[in-house]
């Protein structure tokens, strides 16, 4: 494979996708601290929203420790270089959640909708394009569907105006073969304006693997996260990720030592437990279901006495998608009634 | 027994003819007219039904109306052109049943707060609000009509096949319009919204989840015997309406989870988030004709 000269924008979502497994409590100084040492290293774009995107705080996915609007306030005054994206799931979020990022001063919009549901995205895709801002369309589950049916739903959000389109990997299921085959098959037929991203999630310990697949296939932003600090497993370690990509002569612009000591001095030590490929997120991985499902199926093991495995065995044989979170309590009482 | 109240539907699609067909089993409402913009087959069964056709929209309805009058009109369009149906309808004496997120009258969840729309006189338009809102303010408000509830937050499930572009093109105004409800009628503080669309095969059933904090510890008998009670009430419209277990107290948390299938009139089983948009809508109607001849 060979990415020499070639240039990648790596995206941090450790303030993101990271309030995953820190149950969507980072503190705004724990934000600002990192999000400052990570734009001290150079990393051109970092997510900061509650897990599920602006408007997540809930009963259902879990109240933060602050307002996406604190958050996302004092993170855009922190940072000098990089820009900030929020991530916003519609049905969840609103055009009202999007236009209060803009006005806290966020340079992209993510507007994320499952693999097959991309229709629903119109209204906030258009607005961030109104907007001006940098406007990403991400399907997520991208491996529930072939490569033709997610190109079709990438076709609709870029003709709403987004001006880049990811494959997301948000189960960790997929191989480098399923990730050449989809952002290949997008890069080929989408405009050649339209940037392509890949979103990994690090549970069958893929990511930097699959990462490079998409590059190669024309990938030009990819997400990981410092210290892997995100859902299931965690996501494309970051570091990791930066330093490969230098050692294969591409260009991130990235300092890969800064880097290391943001994830090893600033988020490492905010973790409530390593994040590592747990049985859990190795079955999140092998079976293909939504990488955010991990924490919640432990909490039902722990009240249900049902193995937190097997709830996740259970979601993914139902076809979930990601915000079916309300669903594990559920099946967890089901199957401790089974086994009583 | 005296005559049927007559009644228009606008919108001749799938929601249109559901509705059609739940109208032939009213003991009080007749469907007499089936209105769309243009021919369809859905305008081409209300024919074959024996209804009064307009392919013209609502200025169809309104210049044969004088020959033959509805006392009710059912909206089963989309909020971008139910003012312009409403204004002309309501100018002709009809009452408007509103099934599209438009809200422009009062919010009407038959279980909850019809009764009281009834109490203050006859509204000239009443507002379904959203499948969400039918199918989880009645646990909201059975909650809150025995604890004051801080907050109420629904999650609704369903099915990607049962979502029209209608929605998809607006979904915020089902986020919006159902929260705004769950305070309202629900009778929570604060109310949220999530809908969540899957598109797994064979379709999912509408699954909803009802989140309450109590402002006291609840008291778990006592929402156990008024979700049992309103659990009754909403299945004398919508038969495949049932809880999945016992509701879970956790705390202040009550979390209540119903399963909503629909009669399979026209729409698919699996599409209770419509079915109960229609029968909640006809509901409404035969309440307030019951009303007017009693």
């Amino acid at each position: 494979m060979k990415l020499e000269g070639r240039k990648v924008t790596l995206h941090d979502m450790c303030l993101r996708d990271g309030m995953h497994p820190k149950q969507h409590q980072i503190t705004v100084d724990q934000m600002v601290d990192i999000a400052g040492a990570l734009d001290d290293a150079g990393v051109p774009l970092i997510e900061v929203t509650h897990g599920d995107g602006l408007g997540g705080a809930s009963v259902n996915y879990g109240f933060p420790a602050a307002s996406d609007e604190t958050y996302l306030r004092a993170v855009v005054e922190r940072v000098s270089q990089a820009g900030i994206s929020a991530l916003l799931l519609p049905g969840i979020g609103t055009v009202d959640h999007l236009r209060m990022a803009a006005d806290c001063g966020v340079t992209t919009i993510r507007v994320a909708t499952h693999c097959t549901e991309a229709n629903v995205s119109r209204q906030h895709i258009n607005l961030s394009r109104d907007l001006g801002l940098d406007t990403v369309g991400f399907l997520m589950m991208a491996h529930m569907v072939s490569a033709e049916e997610l190109l079709a739903q990438a076709q609709l959000m870029e003709s709403y105006g987004a001006n880049c389109i990811y494959c997301t990997d948000s189960a960790g299921y997929m191989l480098p073969q399923d990730v050449t085959d989809r952002v290949g098959l997008l890069r080929n037929n989408l405009k050649s304006e339209t940037e392509i991203g890949f979103h990994g999630h690090h549970n069958l310990a893929m990511g930097v693997a699959n990462s490079l697949a998409a590059i190669d296939a024309g990938a030009d932003r990819i997400d990981g996260s410092a210290a892997g600090l995100g859902a299931g497993a965690g996501n494309t370690p970051l570091e990791a990720m930066a330093a490969v990509l230098e050692r294969m002569g591409a260009e991130t612009g990235i300092d890969i030592f800064k880097l290391a000591d943001a994830a090893e001095d600033h988020v490492l030590p905010i973790m409530d437990e390593p994040v590592r490929l747990s049985r859990d997120a190795l079955v999140l991985g092998y079976a293909g279901a939504y990488s955010s499902f991990l924490l919640f199926a432990k909490r039902a093991q722990a009240k249900y006495g049902v193995p937190s495995h097997e709830i996740l065995l259970e979601m993914a044989r139902r076809k979930t998608v990601g915000g079916q979170e309300d669903l594990i309590e559920e099946i967890a009482i089901e199957m401790a009634a089974k086994a009583s | 027994m005296t005559a049927k109240a007559k009644a228009a539907i606008i919108g001749p699609g799938n929601i249109g003819t559901d509705l059609l067909m739940k109208c032939q089993r009213s003991e009080l409402i007749e469907a007499t007219w089936m209105v769309g913009i243009e021919e369809s087959a859905g305008i081409q069964r209300a024919r074959e039904f024996g209804l009064k056709t307009s392919t013209e929209g609502v200025d169809g309805l309104v210049a044969g109306f004088d020959e033959s009058p509805v006392d009710f009109v059912f909206d089963a369009t989309s909020a971008y052109v139910h003012a312009e149906n409403s204004r002309k309808v309501t100018a002709l004496g009809a009452t408007m049943i509103d099934l599209t997120p438009a809200a422009i009258g009062p919010f009407c969840i038959p279980p909850v707060n019809l009764d009281s729309l009834l109490g203050t006189g006859p509204a000239q338009n009443v507002n379904m609000v959203t499948c969400g809102g039918q199918a989880t303010i009645p646990m909201v408000h059975a909650v809150s009509r025995v604890q004051s509830v801080s907050y109420a937050e629904i999650v609704a499930t369903v099915a990607s096949k049962s979502v029209g572009m209608g929605t998809r093109d607006n979904i915020d105004e089902f986020t919006r319009t159902t929260s705004s409800a769950i305070s309202q009628i629900g009778g929570a503080d604060e109310g949220k919204a999530i809908i969540i669309i899957n598109p797994a095969e064979p379709p999912l059933v509408m699954r909803d989840t009802i989140h309450c904090l109590t402002k006291d510890a609840p008291d778990e008998s006592t929402i156990r015997d008024s979700i049992d009670a309103m659990v009754s009430e909403v299945q004398r419209y919508v038969p495949g309406y049932k809880l999945n277990n016992a509701p879970i107290i956790d705390g202040n948390r009550v979390t209540i989870s119903v399963e909503v299938e629909g009669l399979g009139d026209f729409l698919p089983k699996y599409a209770g988030n419509l079915d109960i948009m229609t029968a909640a809508g006809l509901r409404t109607a035969e309440m307030i004709a019951q009303r007017r001849t009693a």
